[in-house]
């Protein structure tokens, strides 16, 4: 709206919309978004070849390099963010431990996503009835606290990564299942779904081939929020003790491990916690870029070429 | 709307009586409900006895019948560890929780709508975009770990705050800062967006127009309506602080509810789990019915449908 001011001093011509971007143009246009998706896909590269790579690193004990304090090159550039008080190094243990940490919670999200959608699906294209009893299950894991479900889960199961994936999915469900119906109530009355119904399309097909195609770049959008959510959420688990059990670590449970030694060794739980904030933050800022790209009436902010943050969010 | 309200009082009632099953079956899916009952180092006598006193050798419709029957009653099971009926320290454990939650949301209410308000004046301007930064990172942060940096920073390093406890002024300052970090920053969110539909709306232009001075139209014209969204999210805002209520709980060493749920499930102590699960979805039920009523006394619109 202020492009189109002519009292301003930026004339019309200067202001340079190019449409059919492609998207990662649109994605430098942002730089904050740039930097999350960067260090995000530094993040993949640990998680996919860490362990293989580091896996001896992480767990060998050095008792001559103990507690060293993050910036110490002498032991090599293994020790460069310090070690424990086993002298293991943090930055092969953080590498090793962004495994556990992200793919727990990507599972996490793609079954939240894959269930709720599907429920979605069903309760907003079947019937009313089916419909109103899948919403009202929605209601109750909605208004329940997730950590008091993942405390009665995890105490009657045993706190292994399978149940932990399974808890953190079910308290995320309702945000898909809520999305996928809304945006189906609205599409099912669309010329398009009339028409393969005219046509003869059962009930499955209509539902796959034409409504889920519509459906889904929304319910993708949602699971960038989402991972840094259920991430947030295991990590806490993890750090009270009834997440991902020693020996295997996660970031949560290598903040918890550090606190033991916080006045002698602040880097043991102060630098996993960093870790999980930025990658939250990296899914963050993704998010509100992709949020941006994938409205038509915020779109032109990435349009023009200026220095539109990718904060500014409406 | 009595009608609304009463449909929502059974829905509410409905869930309550599933979740009391869902306990019940869930206590007896791992097979022997001793294990989750006793202590693991309790002796073979302990469990034999326990499992003949509280009826675990009896079919599972008649233990259901007795859990129904007690639940009711308001007896919840005595917790082995503590030599206590479970919900007296849930009872104990409350206060200490509700203070602390009332305290936090009030000024996490008080300063996001102030920086929401002022950041949806000038969108895109320095105020905003620093309010939105914050704000994403107050969301991203994880609030056990702001809370021990706090703790190694403030308490360790300079020793202005005490590190853990209860009591007076100094130890509050922490924890409720910790608490408040999440719902702030998904209130600012909110107030921002809701200001800004508010201060483009028809009626603020129509106070500008009789020449009413700009500070009230912002602070009692607009923000009055921008408000409403607060309320919307209220019960949202209360489920999540319970979360960050065990956590900043558990880190400062504060007795209340979330403390003794933590504390219970490592050690063991299924009594207490079960009374406090069951309080603190009774207290949710009932805030989501209040937060309904609020919205319907607060806005007009609703109130006439």
């Amino acid at each position: 709206m202020s492009a189109a001011n002519a009292s301003s001093s930026v004339s019309a011509e200067s202001v340079n919309i190019r449409r059919g971007l492609s998207w990662w143009q649109l994605l430098w246009r942002d730089k904050f978004a740039f930097v999350g998706a960067m260090w995000l896909v530094c993040l993949a590269a640990c998680v996919i070849v860490g362990p293989e790579l580091l896996g001896k690193e992480a767990g060998a004990i050095n008792l001559r390099a103990r507690n060293l304090a993050p910036g110490s090159l002498e032991q090599g550039w293994l020790m460069a963010l310090g070690s424990d008080a086993l002298g293991r190094s943090m930055l092969a243990r953080l590498i090793v431990a962004s495994r556990n940490t992200l793919l727990i919670a990507l599972s996490s999200v793609l079954v939240a996503m894959l269930v709720g959608g599907a429920l979605g699906l069903v309760a907003g294209y079947v019937g009313r009835n089916v419909g109103n009893v899948i919403m009202r299950l929605s209601d109750i894991v909605q208004s329940f606290p997730s950590l008091l479900l993942a405390v009665i889960v995890l105490y009657v199961l045993e706190p292994a990564v399978e149940n932990l994936i399974i808890v953190l999915a079910i308290t995320r469900i309702p945000s898909y299942l809520r999305v996928a119906r809304a945006e189906v109530l609205e599409i099912r009355e669309r010329v398009f779904v009339d028409a393969a119904r005219a046509l003869g399309g059962s009930r499955f097909h209509i539902l796959w081939r034409h409504i889920t195609p519509v459906v889904l770049p929304t319910l993708l959008t949602i699971m960038t929020v989402d991972f840094a959510i259920v991430m947030l959420a295991e990590s806490g688990l993890s750090f009270l003790g009834i997440g991902i059990q020693p020996p295997e670590i996660t970031w949560g449970l290598m903040v918890a491990q550090g606190r033991n030694y916080l006045s002698q060794a602040w880097w043991l739980a102060f630098l996993p916690g960093l870790a999980i904030m930025l990658a939250t933050l990296a899914a963050n800022l993704l998010s509100s870029w992709i949020r941006i790209v994938m409205d038509p009436v915020q779109r032109w902010r990435l349009e023009v070429g200026s220095h539109s943050g990718g904060i500014q969010r409406d | 709307m009595l009608s609304y309200l009463s449909r929502r009082i059974a829905l509410s009632a409905v869930a309550l009586i599933g979740l009391v099953v869902a306990v019940f079956f869930l206590a007896r899916l791992t097979g022997d409900p001793t294990n989750l009952f006793l202590p693991i180092d309790a002796s073979l006598e302990t469990r034999k006895e326990f499992a003949q006193k509280h009826g675990f050798d009896r079919p599972v419709s008649e233990q259901f019948s007795r859990f129904v029957q007690q639940v009711a009653t308001g007896d919840l099971g005595y917790s082995m560890r503590k030599q206590r009926p479970a919900l007296e320290l849930v009872r104990d454990a409350y206060p200490t929780t509700l203070k602390l939650a009332g305290v936090t949301l009030t000024l996490a209410i008080v300063l996001a709508v102030i920086v929401g308000a002022v950041a949806a004046y000038r969108p895109g301007g320095l105020f905003d975009r620093i309010g939105s930064v914050s704000s994403l990172a107050a969301a991203s942060a994880p609030d056990f770990w702001v809370a021990i940096s706090a703790i190694l920073l403030f308490s360790v390093t300079l020793g202005w705050f005490p590190t853990s406890g209860l009591g007076d002024f100094p130890y509050w300052v922490m924890p409720v800062i910790v608490l408040m970090l999440r719902p702030f920053g998904l209130l600012v969110q909110v107030v921002r967006a809701s200001m800004l539909d508010a201060l483009a709306s028809a009626y603020v232009k129509t106070a500008r127009a009789k020449g009413v001075r700009e500070r009230r139209v912002v602070f009692v014209h607009a923000l009055r309506n921008a408000c409403l969204s607060v309320v919307t999210v209220a019960g949202d805002l209360a489920v999540g602080l319970i979360n960050g209520a065990v956590i900043v709980e558990t880190v400062f060493g504060w007795p209340g509810i979330g403390k003794l749920m933590i504390d219970a499930v490592i050690q063991r102590d299924f009594p207490t789990v079960q009374a406090a699960v069951l309080v603190t979805a009774t207290a949710i039920f009932i805030l989501n019915i209040v937060i309904d009523l609020l919205y319907v006394t607060l806005d007009p619109r609703v109130r006439h449908q």
